[in-house]
C-alpha cells in the first residue's frame, strides 16, 4: 500500500506527520514492512526526523548530448529540433553550443542527428540515498544546487523502491485488473500477486509542496493520499488546489487538520461540502512547535499521539 | 529599478507575510507573484483583476488515430513513457507525462502526430492600493512553472519600467528547483525568511547556496525567532560565516494568523514589535 502525504502550501506539517506515521506504524507488534520514500528532492527534511543510517549513495543523471566533431557537417537540424533551446549550431565558426541546464534529456538530438555526430553522457543532477531507520528503509533524493528539474530524481527514487512494478501500477486502470481476474494468464497473475506485494508493504512518500510536476511524479500511483493543511485562508486555498490536482489523477484522498483551532471554520465547511473525510487534528501547541525546531517527531512529544496515529491509519486503511 | 525577491526554501516560514508587508511599506512598487503554483498573496492584497492572459507553456503532442498505424515507433522514442496504449489498442498521449519534446513527431514515419498548444495557466495584471499586481495561476497538473514565473517577472518589470517605479517586490516560490531559479535570476536582492528549526536551516542553506551561485546578494530574516534560540544563533552564525546580513528577527506573534484570517497585510493589522521589525527590515532593504 502507497500512502503520500502532500499538501499544497508547504509548512503545514507534512514530513513531521509523514515521519510520524512512519514511526507509529514500526513500533507495532508484528508490522508489515516499511518503506519511506522522501520525494521532496529540492528540500529533503525526513532525514532530520527519522535519523536513518545511510548505507548506499547512488548518482543519479540525466542523459545530455555530446558532439562528435569529426562526424558534425553543422548542419543545425539539432538545434532545430530542440524545443528546450538547449543547442545552438553556429555555421561560420563551426560551432555547436550545448546548453546543460536547459537540456530536458529527451534524446532527440542524439536520435535525429542525419550524421550520428551526437552521444548522450550523463549529467549528474542529483544522489539517491538509501539506509534505514530502524525497521524502516529509508530512500531520499537530493537535488544539486542549481539544478532546475527534480522529477527525474524522484523517478528515480520510486524506480529505486518498486522496481519494475510501479511502472505497471501507473498505467494500470480498474477494468484491466477485473479484467485480469477473469482471464487468469501468467503474466497478469504475476501482476495481481506483484500488486500483492505491493500491498502488504507499506510505502510512505513525503511530497513536495505545490501542485505542479515535481508534485505529480510523486504522488503518481498512490492508493491513498494524506493532505496536509491549516485551517488558515492560505492553508484552505491552496487545499484547494491540490484537492483539483488529485482529483485530475483519480486518487483517493483525505484531509489532516494541523494547527486546530488556529484561523477559521472554513477548512471544515469545505470538507464537508467537498465530502472530503477529515482524518486527522491535531491541535496548535507550542510544545509541538518546539519539537518540530529540535527534529523531534510527535510520537515523543505526548503519548496521546499514539492513540491518534492508530486512528489516523484505521481512517487511510478504511478510505483506501 | 530595483527588484526584491522574498524566497525561504523551506515552505510556510513566512514569505508571502513579509512580501505583503514589504508591499505596503513600498508604498506604490509592482508587486509579482510568483509562487505560481500555490499563489496566496492575493488572499492579502486584493487585486482587482484588470487584464488576463492565456499562458500556453510548451505545445503537447496529439496522435491522429485516422493517420496512425499503431507501429509504435513513438512508443520507443519517447523518454518519458508518455505513449500508452489504450483499452482498443490505440496509442495514446498523456499529456501529463508528455513533455513537449516532439520526438514523436520526427521519428512518426506517417506524420500521424503533431504538437498542439494547450492552455497551461493564466496570467494577470490586477490593480491593488499598493500598486499594480501581476500574478499567475498554473493550470492543475502542469508543468513550466519556470516559464510561468519568467512570464509574470518580465510583464512587473516592464511596468515598473514604464511607470517609472522604484521597485518590483516579488513573492518567491518554496524549494530550489526551475521557478526558483526562474524567480532569482536577475533580481537584486534577496530575502531569505527562515525559521529557527532544523528544517528551516537545512532549507535555507540550499536557497542561499542557489542564490550565492547565481551571484545574488542575499540576506535573511529570521522568523518566529523565539521558538529556539539555540537555532537562532546557529543561523546568525551561519549567516556571519556567508556574509549574509540579517536584515531582522521576527517574534513568534499570534496576530500574523489574525491578519491573515483577516486578509490584511500585517503592518495594516497592527503596530507592534513585530510590524516595527518588519518596518526596520524594509528601511535595510531600501539602502541596499
Amino acid at each position: 500500500m502507497i500512502i503520500s502525504f502532500a499538501s499544497g502550501k508547504g509548512g503545514t506539517g507534512k514530513t513531521i506527520i509523514a515521519t510520524s506515521y512512519a514511526l507509529w506504524l514500526s513500533h507495532k507488534h508484528n508490522h508489515p514492512p516499511i518503506q519511506f520514500l522522501d520525494c521532496d528532492v529540492e528540500e529533503p527534511n525526513a532525514a532530520i526526523f527519522l535519523k536513518p543510517k545511510i548505507n548506499k549513495t547512488i548518482s543519479v543523471g540525466i542523459q545530455i548530448p555530446v558532439v562528435d566533431t569529426k562526424k558534425c557537417t553543422y548542419c543545425g537540424k539539432c538545434a532545430d529540433i530542440c524545443v528546450y533551446n538547449a543547442i545552438a549550431v553556429i555555421k561560420n565558426t563551426k560551432q555547436v553550443l550545448i546548453f546543460e541546464d536547459l537540456c530536458h534529456g529527451c534524446g532527440g538530438c542524439t536520435l535525429l542527428c542525419p550524421e550520428n555526430a551526437l552521444s548522450e553522457k550523463s549529467k549528474e543532477i542529483g544522489v539517491l540515498e538509501i539506509g534505514n531507520a530502524g525497521t524502516i528503509k529509508f530512500i531520499h533524493g537530493e537535488l544539486n544546487i542549481g539544478e532546475p528539474m527534480a522529477p527525474p530524481l524522484i523517478k528515480e527514487i520510486k524506480q529505486k523502491a518498486f522496481g519494475e512494478t510501479v511502472k505497471r501500477r501507473n498505467g494500470e486502470t480498474e477494468e484491466e485488473a477485473q479484467r485480469c481476474k477473469i482471464t487468469g494468464k501468467q503474466e497478469e497473475i504475476n501482476k495481481q500477486t506483484n500488486n500483492q506485494l505491493l500491498f502488504d508493504q507499506f510505502t510512505i512518500i513525503d511530497v513536495p509542496p505545490g501542485t505542479s510536476c515535481p508534485v505529480i511524479e510523486a504522488v503518481k500511483g498512490s492508493d491513498y493520499t494524506v493532505l496536509v493543511t491549516e485551517p488558515t485562508p492560505f492553508g484552505l486555498n491552496d487545499l484547494i488546489l491540490a484537492v483539483d490536482t488529485l482529483r485530475v489523477l483519480n486518487l483517493r484522498f483525505g484531509v489532516v487538520i494541523n494547527r486546530d483551532g488556529v484561523g477559521d471554520k472554513k477548512t471544515e465547511d469545505y470538507c464537508r461540502k467537498e465530502h472530503i473525510p477529515i482524518l486527522m487534528r491535531i491541535p496548535l501547541d507550542r510544545e509541538i512547535a518546539v519539537a518540530y525546531s529540535k527534529g523531534i517527531p510527535l510520537l515523543e512529544v505526548s503519548s496521546q499521539y499514539k492513540t491518534a496515529f492508530s486512528k489516523l491509519h484505521e481512517e487511510i486503511v478504511s478510505n483506501a | 529599478m530595483k527588484q526584491i525577491l522574498v524566497i525561504s526554501g523551506k515552505g510556510g516560514t513566512g514569505k508571502t507575510v513579509v512580501a505583503a508587508c514589504l508591499a505596503v511599506l513600498a508604498n506604490k512598487s509592482v508587486i509579482a507573484d510568483c509562487d505560481v503554483d500555490a499563489a496566496d498573496l492575493h488572499l492579502l492584497l486584493h487585486p482587482e483583476i484588470k487584464q488576463t492572459e492565456i499562458f500556453t507553456g510548451l505545445p503537447k503532442a496529439v496522435i491522429d488515430q485516422e493517420k496512425c498505424t499503431s507501429c509504435g515507433e513513438c512508443v520507443e522514442a519517447c523518454k518519458y513513457n508518455a505513449i500508452l496504449k489504450n483499452d482498443e489498442s490505440q496509442f495514446k498521449i498523456d499529456t501529463i507525462s508528455c513533455e513537449g519534446c516532439a520526438v514523436c513527431t520526427h521519428v512518426c514515419p506517417v506524420s500521424a502526430i503533431f504538437m498542439t498548444k494547450h492552455e497551461a495557466g493564466q496570467w494577470f495584471i490586477s490593480e491593488t492600493q499598493f500598486g499594480t499586481m501581476v500574478h499567475a495561476k498554473l493550470g492543475i497538473a502542469e508543468e513550466n512553472s519556470g516559464m510561468l514565473v519568467t512570464t509574470v517577472r518580465k510583464e512587473a518589470q516592464a511596468i515598473a519600467q514604464k511607470n517609472n517605479l522604484e521597485y518590483v517586490i516579488i513573492d518567491g516560490p518554496p524549494g530550489i528547483g526551475c521557478p526558483v531559479i526562474a524567480s532569482l535570476t536577475g533580481v537584486d536582492i534577496a530575502l531569505i525568511v527562515t525559521e529557527p528549526t532544523l528544517s528551516g536551516i537545512h532549507d535555507m542553506t540550499r536557497v542561499l547556496k542557489l542564490a550565492n551561485s547565481l551571484g545574488i546578494k542575499a540576506t535573511c530574516v529570521i522568523n518566529k525567532y523565539d521558538i529556539n534560540i539555540n537555532n537562532t544563533e546557529k543561523i546568525s552564525d551561519l549567516c556571519h560565516n556567508t556574509e549574509t546580513p540579517i536584515l531582522g528577527q521576527i517574534p513568534y506573534d499570534e496576530s500574523v494568523i489574525e491578519s491573515i484570517v483577516a486578509g490584511v497585510p500585517l503592518t495594516m493589522h497592527i503596530d507592534n514589535n513585530t510590524t516595527a521589525v518588519l518596518k526596520q527590515i524594509w528601511q535595510q532593504l531600501k539602502e541596499y
